[in-house]
């Protein structure tokens, strides 16, 4: 069948040849052109695992949005790749290889680019950061039977009504309570001003979830939303400020988030500023730097954790990164430890506990054993309930300390 | 005056934005007198000064850096002008067009490519990043600066055009190409200059902007490319204080929009007051009577 | 003449219906070879699928090469034949994308898809085939209501007016108080979805091929008569705003299906990716194919697909060899290679690939002649 397809397709290159003018140049890339679709059609399929390497793919986000998150989350990965990187299965050892794509944090980028690791055939992924590119590319992955760990994918949809898709951080549902409690907590807030944005599942599902536990706790809220691309949140928070709110709740991304700490400051608004896990990360901590802003955040992880795992992780990791001076770029030229990157090492981990618990490379496996691990990170033991996500109840609660330019550690809170 | 108090910080931003906006417009006013082409790629040219002050300013001193964005605005624009529009100079309107949208398409992806599409902090320039009051509310210097010098640089500009020789060069071109060609006006650099002016004043614009909002972005451009081509329109295209006034009342009236909590439709509402004012009076509030626009 | 100029007019008489009926009967009959054609490219689709794994990137281009090919030809349509230039195509792929998903996703998964808006409010799904055609009567009927007051206007002020259209649909449908219906500016997703890459290909074929009738037909011959010269054409009694007022509509009809079909590839919907970006890559499509080419605009589609897709992928991922790394390679060079690769082709070759020309099997069929009758000379001499 290749040779017919590949006649019409010389015949259409002829009819090319002669219809299509008389610029030599122009003849010449007309030809290239049609040989390409050839050659499209007779290469088929590229790529195939080699006996001895089993393949992790990484779906993360390194441009767009969330490109500065999604780097943290990659590095933890990279970081738990290097300490452990290869398995042994039934006497035989495997390499494990990490094979990395951009989804541009993109929910229309990255349906492609999840279809790039299926095609490369890996056996488990991990990813994304940012809800909606992960419940984008779910059906993808779930169509090509690839079980999937979200490292800090924290909207409840992700994981819900499908059997691939795990999850080892804790849900947006319980975020948006404990930022609500902590609210009432301790700035005795009556009023929340929500600012959410536009089509990003994660700001406006985390929002509602916000607005539903503050409401319960007897306060009112006041939501706005912003469009993709907007710079100028001046009009936003002055709104803010009119209506006498008590707190200001903006879950969004940290592009977001610094042109409104930025605003924020330049307008003098003294309101703090709270937010979920998105803003715990260094870009947070510049613009805020300097200021006399508040803000506050919930995250799943606490650089100053004393734990064993977590201590030795946090000492580990830096080395690692100034050692590696690209690596310490892509976490924003700084050592600070963001808790995406100990949840990158972390779903790796899970991912590795998996592919020995399945005993084989087959991504079928893997999803059915995943359901039984067990495994102690160093974000807290990591188990998964029947919806395929971990078992979590505390969230750390952390500051900007605008005067060094790193976080103070608050509380760790529980939903009551 | 209640209600001014509550509500200054609004009109404030939307007159700050309406400045910044003009600055753009005056860019595609000029371009669009001359040629007939809505320039597309104006706006990511005022996005490529955002991120030329970022890099330049990490390196250099301020009162270096900024001449030398401006220049290298001023300079991509001429380049854009030679390589882009002008091989096309006798080819249908509409190809032209999609040479300025494949511009922009290029500009917007190499500035995604060299940044990762990451957003990039602008540099605080001094003084005027510092805060002020003003009445109730509190803004950046920036915010009160922007209207004031857009309304200087335009006075200079329609001066220029009013009483130069190039300036008359410019107006006999938009009258009638052909013909001012046939007189003997040098088309070639008086269609250079008139890119020269308004990416001088996109480089400006980008400069109040981003001082204003602090972070650039490969798409940082697009949005207020758009909105100041439509302030071009709403005051008539081709008319320099048209498309000023325009700018204005398009800042305000967004923010006006946002002051009434209807955020989702504050970049609709734009695109409605365009395609009124498009159906209702194609010219323009000051544009000059319609040739082949309708 | 006459009837040729009544044709024109576009009153359609009944003898005029029966016309279009054997005209459409005599195109299947005259082009038997293009549909075996067809046929038998469905039919390697298929073997493909059995032969080559399902993960192969070669069905993801197929797909949505097949979905940007119907996209780019209803495009086509109204700018290329009609001289219209419309820069709504994103806008009105939404509201087909939007309309596919809010009627076919199954009430059971309503719940959970909605989960911000109790369920939704609309509690009925219709076929699949029938939501398709909906989502193109759905664009349809806005294109319509918003041709009345912009088809007016030329040129780039048209652009301007469709692409501004285009942004307040946008806006509309990410409104939070049509939470209910559009689930606000939130993801819809579960409704069902093709598995079998033959689907888009049927689909689109079956679009495309009444794109190619209408354009053969007397109205095709007055959209082009508008294209080369409005006065001209209104001169010799062709109704002008009814004409672009067709086109613009039908365009927008097949942009809908497009945006359904898209839907389906994607498996979810989200108003915010259908921005003016999109607009922008699907004209540039048309362009490289060669404004007034329905097999460029096809063969484009693909040839682009594949390149952003898969082909230039390559050039995303920092590569070593040994220890040297590759310079310039890097996340987004692709999209940099790509653009100046497109802008070469609008400076240079303003024709595209094919100008305003066909690949048509009558042509396949004079070129060998020619070369037969070539050959048989050369033999005599």
């Amino acid at each position: 069948m290749t040779i017919k397809h590949a006649s019409i397709m010389v015949f259409l290159k002829l009819e090319i040849l002669i219809r299509g003018g008389n610029l030599g140049m122009k003849r010449a890339i007309t030809i290239i052109l049609a040989l390409c679709m050839v050659l499209m059609i007779l290469s088929g399929c590229g790529g195939g695992t080699s006996g001895n390497v089993i393949k992790i793919g990484v779906y993360e986000p390194s441009s767009g949005d969330n490109g500065a998150g999604g780097k943290q989350e990659v590095l933890g990965i990279e970081y738990a790749n290097s300490v452990l990187n290869s398995v042994e299965i039934g006497g035989k050892k495997y390499d494990l290889k990490l094979e990395i794509v951009d989804n541009e944090s993109s929910n229309d980028k990255g349906p492609s680019a999840a279809a790039k690791l299926v095609s490369a055939k890996c056996s488990v992924v991990i990813g994304s950061y940012g809800s909606g590119v992960s419940i984008a590319a779910s059906d993808v992955f779930g169509n090509a039977g690839i079980p999937v760990i979200g490292a800090s994918c924290t909207n409840p949809q992700v994981t819900e009504g499908n059997t691939h898709y795990f999850r080892v951080c804790y849900l947006d549902p319980f975020q948006g309570t404990v930022l609500a409690n902590f609210a009432v907590d301790e700035f005795k807030a009556k009023k929340a001003y929500i600012l959410t944005k536009l089509g990003d599942d994660y700001s406006v599902g985390l929002g509602n979830y916000f607005k539903i536990a503050f409401e319960n706790l007897g306060g009112t809220v006041v939501e706005e939303t912003f469009q993709e691309g907007n710079s100028d949140f001046t009009a936003y928070l002055t709104t803010a400020v009119n209506e006498k709110a008590d707190v200001i709740f903006a879950p969004t991304s940290t592009e977001a988030a610094s042109l409104i700490i930025g605003q924020a400051v330049s307008q003098g608004i003294k309101i703090p500023l709270l937010a979920g896990d998105t803003w715990d990360s260094s870009v947070i901590l510049d613009a805020a730097k300097g200021s006399d802003s508040k803000i506050y955040v919930s995250t799943f992880f606490d650089e100053g954790d004393d734990s064993a795992a977590g201590s030795k992780f946090v000492t580990d990791f830096k080395k690692w990164l100034n050692d590696n001076p690209e690596k310490l770029k892509n976490n924003g030229g700084n050592d600070i430890v963001a808790a995406v990157s100990a949840l990158g090492y972390d779903a790796y981990m899970v991912a590795v506990k998996a592919i020995e618990a399945a005993g084989s490379p087959d991504p079928q496996k893997i999803n059915d054993a995943l359901w039984g691990v067990t495994y102690t990170g160093v974000t807290g033991d990591i188990a998964f309930d029947d919806i395929g996500d971990a078992i979590r109840d505390v969230a750390f609660i952390k500051s900007a300390n605008t005067s060094d330019g790193s976080w103070n550690f608050v509380a760790i809170q529980s939903v009551k | 005056m209640e209600f001014l108090n509550t509500n200054l910080p609004y009109i404030l931003a939307g007159i700050s934005v309406g400045g910044q906006y003009a600055l753009i417009a005056i860019g595609y006013t000029m371009v669009y007198g001359i040629l007939r082409l809505i320039n597309f790629a104006h706006g990511d040219i005022f996005m490529v000064a955002g991120f030329a002050m970022v890099y330049l300013s990490a390196t250099l001193p301020l009162y270096i850096s900024i001449p030398l964005t401006i220049i290298i605005t001023v300079l991509l624009g001429f380049a854009v002008e030679r390589m882009a529009y002008k091989p096309l100079r006798t080819a249908p309107r509409m190809s032209i067009m999609i040479s300025a949208i494949g511009v922009s398409y290029l500009l917007q992806n190499c500035a995604w490519y060299i940044t990762s599409g990451l957003a990039k902090q602008y540099p605080t320039i001094p003084w005027i990043s510092e805060s002020i009051s003003i009445g109730t509310a509190t803004t950046k210097i920036v915010t009160v600066i922007t209207p004031i010098l857009t309304i200087v640089l335009v006075i200079a500009l329609v001066i220029l055009i009013k009483y130069t020789k190039i300036g008359m060069a410019m107006r006999a071109m938009a009258k009638d190409f052909e013909t001012s060609q046939l007189m003997g006006v040098k088309i070639n650099s008086v269609i250079s200059f008139t890119f020269i002016i308004g990416s001088f004043l996109a480089a400006i614009g980008s400069l109040l902007y981003f001082t204003n909002y602090a972070t650039v972005t490969p798409i940082a451009g697009a949005m207020p490319g758009l909105k100041a081509f439509v302030a071009a329109v709403f005051g008539g295209i081709g008319s320099i204080p048209g498309a000023v006034i325009g700018a204005f009342i398009i800042g305000i009236c967004e923010n006006i929009i946002r002051m009434f909590g209807w955020t989702t439709f504050s970049d609709a509402f734009t695109f409605a007051l365009l395609i009124i004012i498009l159906v209702a009076k194609p010219t323009g509030l000051f544009g000059e009577k319609s040739t082949d626009k309708v | 003449m006459n009837e040729k100029n009544r044709n024109i007019n576009g009153v359609i008489t009944p003898t005029e219906k029966a016309n279009i009926f054997s005209n459409s009967l005599g195109f299947i009959k005259k082009n038997w070879i293009g549909f075996t054609l067809l046929a038998s490219l469905y039919a390697i689709i298929l073997v493909l699928e059995q032969v080559l794994p399902v993960s192969s990137m070669l069905f993801v281009v197929l797909k949505k090469g097949a979905i940007y090919a119907l996209v780019a030809v209803s495009m086509n349509l109204c700018n290329g034949f009609t001289g219209l230039f419309s820069l709504g195509q994103a806008g009105f792929m939404l509201i087909g994308a939007y309309i596919y998903g809010i009627f076919t996703i199954p009430l059971e998964a309503r719940a959970a898809v909605y989960q911000y808006f109790d369920g939704g409010i609309i509690n009925f799904t219709v076929p699949v085939p029938v939501a398709l055609i909906m989502a193109g009567l759905a664009a349809a009927l806005f294109a319509y209501l918003i041709g009345l007051p912009v088809l007016r206007l030329k040129s780039d002020y048209l652009a301007i007016a469709t692409l501004g259209f285009a942004e307040i649909i946008r806006a509309f449908f990410q409104w939070d108080k049509l939470g209910p219906v559009t689930n606000g500016s939130n993801l819809l997703r579960r409704f069902p979805v093709f598995s079998s890459t033959l689907y888009p290909f049927v689909v689109s074929s079956i679009c495309i091929t009444i794109i190619v009738l209408l354009i053969n037909s007397s109205y095709g011959r007055a959209f082009k008569a508008i294209r080369d010269d409005e006065v001209a054409a209104e001169a010799m009694g062709i109704n002008l705003a009814k004409h672009k007022q067709l086109s613009f509509t039908i365009s927008s009809f097949f942009a809908g299906v497009g945006g359904a079909l898209l839907a389906m590839y994607q498996t979810t919907v989200q108003a915010a990716p259908f921005k003016a970006a999109m607009t922008y890559e699907i004209l540039l499509i048309v362009v490289i194919g060669g404004i007034g080419s329905v097999t460029g605009s096809v063969l484009s589609s693909f040839l682009f697909i594949a390149c952003s897709e898969w082909w230039l992928r390559f050039l995303d991922s920092e590569t070593y060899i040994g220890s040297f790394r590759i310079p310039l390679l890097a996340s987004g060079f692709r999209k940099v290679v790509f653009s100046i690769i497109i802008m070469i082709i609008v400076l240079f070759y303003s024709q595209g690939i094919m100008g305003t020309n066909e690949i048509s099997i009558d042509a396949l069929l004079r070129f060998f002649k020619k070369l037969f009758r070539k050959g048989s000379k050369e033999e005599a001499t």
